[in-house]
C-alpha cells in the first residue's frame, strides 16, 4: 500500500479545510496531517525516521532552550506565529553564543482552525528554519473555544564553540552597551494589526534570526560579556534584568538609541515608550570598551545588525540601577515596568 | 521627526532654562495642572534644568488619579456581570478599587476589554446586540467630546445596549479649589494645553482676576513647558497676572465650539468627588436628563456608595501641590506601582508613579 493511497482512502475527511479533533487523535487523520502538511514542510532525514525522538551527535558543550508562542494576531505585517517561533528559539540559543543545531516544534491547534492558515504557518516556519532543521515535534488538537487558534512551542539545541562565559555575571563596569538596531517595530506591528490601527506606512515586525550577527562577533574574536534579545519588555527590561543580576549600574543615552520615525510616531500617539516595546530581531551586546569598535564593525557587516549603535555604558553604582540621559540632557531612571505598558488616557 | 524634535531640542532647552534663571530674582512656586505635563517634566528631566529657586508642584490633572474609589468599585461591580462587555481606556484597568482592579475582574472571567476610543465600544455594542456594552467615561474636558459623541451616536443609531459610566471632571473648578485653600502655595499655573484646545482660554479670566495669579496655557513637549515656565515667571516678576497662551499652535480663545456644544448637550455640570481631595462643587460632568437612559450607573443600579480612602496615603496633598511624592513616608516602601496605596502611584501620569519610575536613585554618569 502506498503512502498516497493510505492517506486518501477511505477517509473523506482528509480534504477537510479545517482542523478537526480527529487530527490530534492519533488515527488516520492525524497521520494524514503529518504526511501531507507537517513532514513536507520540515522534511529532513531525522524527522523522516518518524521515531519518538531524534537521535543525533552533538560535539562538546551544548545550549538547550524552549519557548512558547501565543501571539495574537497570528499573522501580522512582517511575520507570523510560525517564523516567530523559529526565530525566537534560534535567538535564545544565539544569545548563549551557541550555534543552533536542531529544533523541535509542538503545535496546539484549536478545533476548526483553517487548514490553509496552518499550511501558511508551516511554510513560514520552513523558510525560517532553513539552516536549522526541525527534527522532532508534536501535534495536539483542543476543543473549539479552548484555544486561540494555534499555539506553538519550540525547543532548540545549540553547540557552544567558544570559551566565553556569556551572561550577566561577566558584565563589568566600563563595558560598552551595543544595541543592534532600531527598536519597537515588532510590538507596534502586532499592536496595530490587533487593534486595527493604520499609520501612514505599514510598520513591519523585525522578526529575524540573530545567529548571523552573533556568529560574526565570534568570528571577529570579540570578547562577548553578555547578549540578550530585546523581546517582551524591550530594551528597558533587558537592561534592568542584566544590571540587577550583574550587580552593576547601566547608563543609557536615549538620543543614541535608534527608533524609526514611524514607530516613534505610533508611540507618541498611543502614549507608549519605545524603550519598553517588544522586538523579535534585536539584541543588546555587552563587550569591553576597547573592543566596541571591532564589535560594531563585525555587526555592521550583517543584515540583521547593520544598524548597531553604542548606546550606553556599564558604570559603577547601585546594583540594578539603569539611568537614561534624556534628549534635552537631563537624567532619569529607566525602571522595570510593573505590568504591561498600557496606553494613557490623555 | 518633524513637529517633535523641534520641541525637544537640547540647545533651545538650555537657552530657555538660562533665560528663566536670568529673569527670576526670588523663589517661585508654579503648578503644572496636567498629569501629561508632570509626566513630560519628569521623563525629560525638565525640572533639573531649572534654577533652585523655581519649584514645580504637580497638579490634580490626572484623570486616572482623581477618579474616586467608589466609581472604580461601581465599574468592577458592573464588569463582573455576565451580560456585560466592560470597555475602558488602558490605564484605568489597573487602578485599585476597594478590593481589586478591573484586570482582576477579567482574570475571574469578566469580559473586560481595552479600547482606544469610545466609538470602538459603540461599534462593539452594535456587533453584540445580545450583550450590554459599557464604556468607562473618564477624563477631563479633553475626552468629554468623544464620549459625548459616542452617546449622541448611540441615540441616533438607536443602539440601546450601550451605556457609559461617567467620571468626568473639569479643570477650572479644581484650580479654584486649590487657590481658595488657605494652605495654597501655588503662585502661578501652567494650564493644560489640550483642555484649552477644547474649551478655549476664556474660562481662566475669572480665576486670574479673583486670585491675581498668572495662568499660562502650556503644551506638553519640553520646550513648550520651559516656555510656559518662562512666561509665568516673567508675569510673577513683573507683578502681572494674566491668561497667556503659550500653546498658540493648538489653542484659540474660543476653543472648539462644536465640541463644547456637544458636551453641553450630552452632559450637565454636577458636584464631583475627587480621589484624595474630596468633593469640589460644580467640578464634574454627568449625563444630562435627555441622555439619562445611557447612564450605566442608573441602568445597573450601582449609585450611592462612598468608600473611605487609605489614611496613610498623602495623594490628596500631592494633588494639591502641598507635598512632593517623596515626602510621603510610604513612598517607595509600603507604596509602589506594584502595590499602590493611592491612585497617584497607579497611573503613569500620577506624580508619585512618575517620581518612582524616574527618580528613585540619585545622579549617574553617562555616555555620549
Amino acid at each position: 500500500m502506498s503512502d498516497e493511497f493510505s492517506v486518501s482512502c477511505p477517509a473523506p475527511h482528509t480534504d477537510s479545510e479545517r482542523v478537526l479533533l480527529a487530527h490530534g487523535g492519533g488515527g488516520r487523520l492525524m497521520h494524514a496531517l503529518l504526511e501531507n502538511l507537517i513532514l513536507p514542510a520540515f522534511r529532513n532525514p531525522l524527522l523522516e525516521q518518524r521515531h519518538d525522538g531524534a537521535v543525533f551527535d552533538v560535539p562538546g558543550r551544548i545550549a538547550f532552550t524552549t519557548d512558547s508562542y501565543v501571539v495574537k494576531p497570528i499573522f501580522f505585517p512582517g511575520g507570523d506565529i510560525g517564523n516567530l517561533a523559529v526565530h525566537g528559539t534560534i535567538n535564545d540559543l544565539a544569545m548563549c553564543g551557541a550555534r543552533p543545531v536542531s529544533l523541535s516544534a509542538a503545535f496546539i491547534l484549536e478545533e476548526g482552525f483553517p487548514m490553509d492558515d496552518l499550511r501558511r504557518i508551516t511554510e513560514s516556519m520552513r523558510a525560517a528554519a532553513q539552516d536549522v532543521p526541525i527534527v522532532t515535534g508534536d501535534t495536539k488538537v483542543v476543543d473549539r473555544g479552548k484555544g486561540d487558534g494555534i499555539y506553538i512551542t519550540t525547543a532548540g539545541v545549540g553547540v557552544v564553540e567558544h570559551t566565553f562565559t556569556i551572561g550577566p555575571a561577566s558584565v563589568r563596569p566600563g563595558d560598552a552597551v551595543l544595541v543592534s538596531g532600531d527598536l519597537g517595530r515588532h510590538g507596534i506591528a502586532v499592536l496595530a494589526q490587533r487593534e486595527g490601527f493604520s499609520f501612514e506606512t505599514t510598520i513591519e515586525s523585525d522578526t529575524a534570526s540573530l545567529w548571523d550577527a552573533v556568529s560574526e562577533l565570534l568570528r571577529a574574536q570579540v570578547t562577548i560579556h553578555c547578549l540578550r534579545d530585546l523581546t517582551r519588555g524591550g530594551l528597558a527590561s533587558a537592561l534592568n534584568e542584566i544590571a540587577g543580576t550583574a550587580g552593576v549600574s547601566i547608563a543609557l543615552n536615549e538620543a543614541l538609541v535608534p527608533v524609526s520615525d514611524d514607530v516613534r510616531g505610533a508611540c507618541e500617539i498611543l502614549g507608549l515608550d519605545p524603550l519598553y516595546v517588544a522586538n523579535e530581531g534585536r539584541f543588546v551586546c555587552f563587550v569591553p570598551a576597547d573592543e566596541a569598535g571591532r564589535a560594531i564593525t563585525a555587526l555592521r557587516s550583517t543584515d540583521v545588525a547593520h544598524g548597531v549603535v553604542l548606546a550606553g555604558r556599564v558604570v559603577e553604582g547601585p546594583k540594578g540601577r539603569v539611568t537614561v540621559k534624556s534628549p534635552i540632557g537631563a537624567t532619569r531612571i529607566l525602571d522595570m515596568l510593573s505590568g504591561e505598558q498600557l496606553p494613557r488616557i490623555c | 521627526m518633524k513637529y517633535l524634535d523641534e520641541y525637544r531640542d537640547a540647545d533651545a532647552a538650555r537657552k530657555l532654562a538660562k533665560q528663566i534663571a536670568n529673569i527670576s530674582t526670588q523663589p517661585w512656586t508654579i503648578m503644572e495642572v496636567c498629569g501629561g505635563q508632570t509626566h513630560a517634566i519628569v521623563r525629560f528631566g525638565i525640572d533639573q534644568l531649572l534654577p533652585p529657586n523655581i519649584t514645580l508642584v504637580h497638579g490634580p490633572g490626572c484623570p486616572v488619579c482623581v477618579t474616586p474609589v467608589e466609581i472604580i468599585d461601581q465599574a468592577i461591580e458592573i464588569a463582573g456581570r455576565s451580560s456585560v462587555i466592560f470597555t475602558s481606556f488602558g490605564d484605568m484597568l489597573r487602578v485599585p478599587g476597594t478590593v481589586e482592579d478591573l484586570l482582576s475582574v477579567k482574570a475571574r472571567g469578566g469580559d473586560v476589554r481595552m479600547v482606544y476610543s469610545p466609538m470602538d465600544a459603540l461599534a462593539m455594542a452594535r456587533a453584540n446586540p445580545d450583550r450590554e456594552v459599557v464604556f468607562f467615561a473618564v477624563g477631563f474636558e479633553t475626552t468629554a467630546p468623544a464620549n459625548a459623541m459616542a452617546v449622541a451616536e448611540a441615540r441616533r443609531q438607536q443602539i440601546t445596549n450601550f451605556s457609559i459610566l461617567v467620571s468626568h471632571v473639569l479643570v477650572p473648578p479644581a484650580m479654584e479649589a486649590i487657590l481658595s485653600s488657605p494652605r495654597c502655595r501655588v503662585q502661578g499655573f501652567l494650564a493644560a494645553g489640550h483642555v484649552c484646545t477644547i474649551m478655549g482660554s476664556s474660562e481662566y479670566a475669572p480665576l486670574v482676576q479673583k486670585y491675581h495669579v498668572p495662568i499660562v496655557i502650556t503644551g506638553f513637549e519640553p520646550l513648550d513647558i520651559l516656555d510656559g515656565i518662562r512666561r509665568c515667571i516673567e508675569q510673577l516678576e513683573d507683578g502681572r497676572a494674566e491668561v497667556e497662551n503659550a500653546y498658540a499652535r493648538a489653542v484659540f480663545l474660543e476653543g472648539n465650539r462644536p465640541a463644547q456644544a456637544l458636551i453641553a448637550d450630552v452632559f450637565r455640570v454636577v458636584h464631583r468627588r475627587w480621589r484624595g481631595i474630596g468633593e469640589i462643587p460644580q467640578s464634574g460632568l454627568a449625563l444630562s436628563e435627555k441622555y439619562a437612559e445611557f447612564d450605566a450607573e442608573l441602568r445597573f443600579g450601582v449609585a450611592g456608595r462612598t468608600v473611605e480612602e487609605s489614611s496613610e496615603c498623602l495623594s490628596g496633598l500631592v494633588l494639591q501641590g502641598l507635598k512632593k511624592p517623596q515626602e510621603c513616608p510610604a513612598f517607595g516602601t509600603r507604596c509602589t506601582p506594584d502595590r499602590p496605596l493611592g491612585a497617584t502611584m497607579v497611573s503613569a501620569e500620577g506624580a508619585c508613579a512618575a517620581y518612582y519610575r524616574y527618580r528613585h536613585f540619585s545622579e549617574p554618569n553617562y555616555v555620549g
